[in-house]
């Protein structure tokens, strides 16, 4: 199981749990399990999220390794000028 | 072929570092680089928008019969010809295009294409808009009360809580611990609450594109952007077409900051083409630039920030209300993340609100909603700082982010370089350097992100052993000269030797827009991958002339060798001498390399500014100015210092004179450089700058982006600097002269 | 509406064109004549990247009519290298890293040739308020100043 820390406004979708655990091995399983655990994040997970694995930031690679000792954190999607 | 792994602190450099001449530095100084505006072609017609002289109006009809009647005028269109947009590029289209509102001054209603400009202009006074006028609002707190004059109806977003104007189109909150524990802790707790105005990228170079389409539907456009492939994917969703039929190539581009990362022009260009069955060129004016391109969002923000007497932050909490003009997608979001992230805090909350008023949407600019957060929370400190008779450095040293520190938006940093910039301010000279009379100093920090994303690099080898690099992001201020670099670095060969081209979209696969100060991390990376796939296969070549195993050939000095001893005698191959027989050894030699580069690196910055009030015009000079940053790596250290000055030098202009100034009748007032008065060389002293280097793990030379950071703490640095010469706190940005004369007054009456 | 015939000096050659009576003097370099090195970024003389000399004076080129330019000398930055030999302002700028994407580039240049040739040794603080009608959103100055000043003093060695 993977521990993924959510940001404060997404807590409505998880019974007011800032930190939930998924199952997964990669960033696709990682953002299918969290829609799937908890419909409520779905409009979010849709607009995009950028993810920190270990504090480095992914936003679409699928295939991005993560492990059970990873540091997950959800972002809102970034975007640079 | 082995290849080296050397980890980025411990490798030493031969090109990258040195500061070469840029391979367009001749065609730049001598005009012949081709800008946007600077290309035309045969037949070419001029495109000119009609746009609304209001700042929200109902459309109710468009009649254009007498424009079309006008002898010369070949097309015109509105958003009639253009078909609904698909999903998720609804508001790109209607801002390119008003649909059935006109949501900003400036708003485009509809766009003619004539044999002349003249022309042009004469037939869009001759389009008929019949336009039902209603009320609008500008200010982001007015716009958030109930019962605001709304944009949009129900477009609130589920983040949104009851009893907020239909203007709010998100929420975002970020943070952990006890705000009220943390704050109860505290040896004096700051409220203040601050506002910044919204600002222009500001760029030299107007908009500018020519567009050609054939009635087969394969189209051509020229275009000064950050991304010709974020230009193609958007203009043919919005055109109906294969994107496969759309060849969009870069020009030189004047300037962009972010505000040339979307598309406004470039649709109705194409529109226009499609339509008029000939070329068409649209080059925006200034007005057209200041009034309808994407300005950056204006911000109110309050802080609360808990401090013990010995500069322990205890808690910190700030609300960011961000405008992003007439869609949603203000960067509230990464305002709210940014905010509180150079400290290590227990308890930390941010919560932003993304507003829509009656401007232009906003588009990014440099570090997008980090600075006017920036300007907040380091005043805020500041005035803490010097309340408990504190040194603001060592007040940042003392609560500073390290690798480690659990940032406030939620993940861990890995090595940065913050505490690096802030140890490197206290001992440089500036620091502890004298003021004169009516001078204050002001010092604060900025952090920003930095990102990856698709990237596409080819590396060619011509057969007399030159090399060209051919990647997909237009260079803003110097890449080509950075990839050649690292190119040459990774071959061994001389800088000379490596041209690089940006390609058309024809050329390569998708390649992210030039944004978020990600070309010398992502197109780096990919081009020393290239550069390393061409290695090998040079390597394969060689051991097969050499007939031993490609295991046995190692990569060193721009030649193959043997690995050692066992592999036997070689003399070895330059890449010359194997580009040479290229063709006997199973034909051309080429690298290339497609990525979605993740992992950028955050970068952290330490300005110090010295201002000088005048008592009794309220004008402020800046008499001295140093930037201290994080680079991870210098690839080329003169254009790093070009990123830190130039980026300072825009908060600068940020912090003291620029705005976008609405009337009570949502008219812009100020849409020309006269009155938007951007810093001039007179204004400015020279800009010293400090480059650090604490390397990117995720990046094999270890290089962090620069572009963005430099322009995070001037607000702050700025605005703690005239607070300091004066004596009286400055919270509402520009500082122009009358504000601080006020200020200034209101002190010596109070 | 007919043109008017105008003869001119252009980069020292005698050129002749036709423009409009309403056409700016930059619009007639561009769009008639070919030669793009000059800039619009305002069109309201607020941005010097149309920056030129006429009979040696710096102007806007946007703020002048093209018809303005009958038996006149105007330079523009496509005349300042001689031949393949870059004018020293242009190889200081090279070498100091003095621009960044370039746009406002050849009006500095054009600024500064002619502040060099009334004033061949300025101080900082003359180059920066004579460069003051030129804008440049990139570098924040620092460079294009010491490009200049270098430039300045070896010219001043070379004399």
């Amino acid at each position: 199981m993977v521990k993924v820390r959510i940001w404060g406004s997404l807590t409505a979708a998880t019974d007011g749990r800032s930190e939930v655990e998924v199952d997964a091995t990669n960033l696709r399983e990682l953002l299918d399990s969290l829609a799937q655990a908890y419909p409520g994040l779905q409009p979010q997970l849709k607009r995009g999220v950028t993810v920190a694995i270990d504090g480095l930031l992914y936003n679409d690679d699928w295939f991005t390794p993560i492990s059970d000792d990873s540091e997950v954190v959800l972002l809102s999607r970034l975007q640079g000028g | 072929m082995a290849l080296d792994k050397n980890a980025p602190e411990t490798r030493s450099f031969k090109v990258v570092g040195s500061r070469p001449l840029r391979p367009d530095g001749i065609d730049k100084v001598t005009g012949r680089a081709r800008f946007g505006a600077d290309m035309s072609a045969p037949g070419m017609l001029i495109g000119h928008i009609l746009r609304s002289p209001h700042a929200h109006a109902r459309i109710r009809a468009i009649d254009t019969s007498k424009a079309e009647a006008l002898a010369g005028v070949k097309a015109v269109v509105t958003r009639a010809d253009f078909a609904a947009a698909p999903e998720g590029m609804e508001d790109v289209l209607d801002n390119c295009m008003a649909g059935e509102k006109a949501l900003y001054d400036g708003h485009a209603v509809a766009a003619i294409a004539a044999t002349s400009a003249a022309i042009a202009r004469q037939a869009a006074k001759l389009i008929e808009v019949d336009y039902e006028v209603l009320p609008h609002v500008t200010d982001v707190d007015a716009a958030m009360a109930p019962g605001a004059p709304a944009l949009h109806d129900g477009r609130s977003d589920e983040t949104v809580p009851d009893g907020y104007s239909a203007n709010v189109m998100s929420r975002v909150e970020y943070g952990h611990g006890d705000i009220e524990a943390g704050l109860a802790k505290a040896d004096r707790v700051l409220e203040r609450s601050y506002k910044t105005a919204a600002t222009h990228q500001g760029y030299i170079e107007p908009h500018a594109c020519l567009a050609t389409m054939g009635p087969d539907g394969q189209a051509d456009l020229w275009c000064c952007t950050q991304g010709h492939y974020m230009v193609r994917n958007t203009c043919a969703a919005l055109l109906g077409m294969d994107q496969g039929q759309l060849r969009v190539t870069a020009s030189e581009i004047g300037g962009g900051f972010g505000g040339k990362t979307t598309v406004f022009i470039e649709p109705v260009a194409l529109a226009l083409a499609r339509k008029a069955g000939r070329p068409v060129k649209i080059v925006m004016d200034r007005t057209e630039v200041l009034r309808a391109t994407g300005p950056t969002a204006s911000s109110s923000i309050d802080v609360r920030i808990g401090m013990t007497k010995d500069g322990r932050i205890t808690a910190a909490d700030a609300e960011l209300r961000y405008q992003g003009g007439a869609y949603p997608g203000s960067p509230v979001g990464m305002g709210s993340m940014s905010a509180f992230a150079p400290y290590d805090l227990e308890n930390v909350r941010t919560i932003g609100y993304d507003v829509v008023t009656n401007r232009p949407k906003q588009a990014a600019y440099r570090a997008p909603g980090a600075p006017m957060a920036a300007f907040a929370v380091e005043s805020a400190i500041d005035e803490l700082a010097k309340g408990f008779g504190l040194d603001p450095l060592d007040v940042r040293l003392k609560n500073a982010a390290r690798e480690g520190t659990r940032s406030s938006y939620g993940p861990t940093f890995p090595a940065i370089g913050l505490e690096a910039t802030l140890r490197a301010a206290k001992d440089h000279p500036h620091w502890s350097a004298p003021l004169g009379p009516n001078q204050g100093r002001g010092v604060a920090c900025g952090f920003w992100f930095n990102f990856g994303g698709d990237t596409c690099v080819t590396l060619n080898v011509t057969p007399d052993g030159t090399v060209t690099v051919t990647e997909g992001n237009p260079d803003i201020g110097g890449s080509r000269a950075s990839m050649s670099m690292m190119a040459a670095e990774e071959l061994g060969i001389p800088y000379e030797k490596v041209r690089t081209v940006i390609a058309d979209t024809g050329a390569l696969g998708q390649n992210e827009v030039t944004d978020g100060s990600r070309v010398t991390f992502a197109v780096g990376l990919a081009t020393i991958e290239a550069a390393r796939a061409a290695k090998r296969e040079m390597c394969a070549r060689v051991a097969k002339i050499w007939g031993i195993d490609e295991e046995a050939v190692i990569w060193e000095d721009g030649a193959a060798k043997p690995a050692g001893p066992n592999a036997g005698d070689y003399p070895p191959m330059t890449l010359a001498e194997i580009a040479a027989i290229a063709s006997n050894t199973g034909g051309p030699i080429a690298g290339h390399h497609e990525v979605n580069a993740e992992g950028a690196g955050v970068s952290f910055a330490t300005h110090i500014a010295d201002t000088e009030v005048d008592p009794d015009t309220g004008a402020t000079r800046i008499v001295r100015y140093t930037v201290i940053q994080d680079a991870g790596k210098a690839v080329h250290p003169a254009y790093v210092e070009g990123q830190f000055q130039g980026g300072a030098v825009q908060g600068i202009g940020w912090a003291l004179n620029e705005e976008y100034i609405y009337g009570a009748d949502g008219i812009l007032q100020n849409p020309g450089f006269l009155d938007y008065r951007i810093p001039v060389a007179s204004d400015l002293p020279m800009i010293d700058t400090v480059i650090l280097e604490i390397p990117n793990p995720g990046h094999p030379y270890g290089v962090r982006g620069v572009g963005e950071t430099s322009i995070v703490p001037p607000l702050a640095a700025v605005a703690n600097s005239v607070s300091a010469a004066t004596g009286v706190r400055m919270t509402d940005l520009p500082m122009s002269p009358p504000k601080v004369l006020a200020a200034v007054q209101g002190q010596q009456e109070g | 509406m007919s043109q008017i015939h105008v003869t001119t000096r252009l980069n020292g050659d005698e050129t002749e064109f036709l423009c409009d009576a309403q056409e700016t003097l930059l619009d007639v370099l561009r769009n008639r004549l070919g030669l793009t090195g000059a800039k619009e970024g305002c069109g309201t003389g607020d941005c010097g990247a149309c920056s030129v000399t006429v009979d040696g004076r710096l102007v806007c080129s946007c703020l002048m009519l093209g018809a303005e330019a009958v038996g006149r000398e105007i330079e523009t930055v496509e005349n300042m290298a001689d031949g393949e030999t870059l004018h020293p302002l242009q190889r200081k700028f090279l070498e100091h890293a003095a621009l960044q994407c370039g746009i406002c580039t050849p009006g500095i240049l054009v600024a500064a040739k002619s502040l060099l040739e009334q004033n061949p040794s300025p101080t900082e603080e003359e180059a920066r308020y004579w460069l003051a009608g030129n804008l440049c959103r990139c570098t924040g100055y620092d460079k294009i100043i010491r490009a200049v000043m270098d430039a300045a003093e070896e010219m001043r060695r070379a004399s």
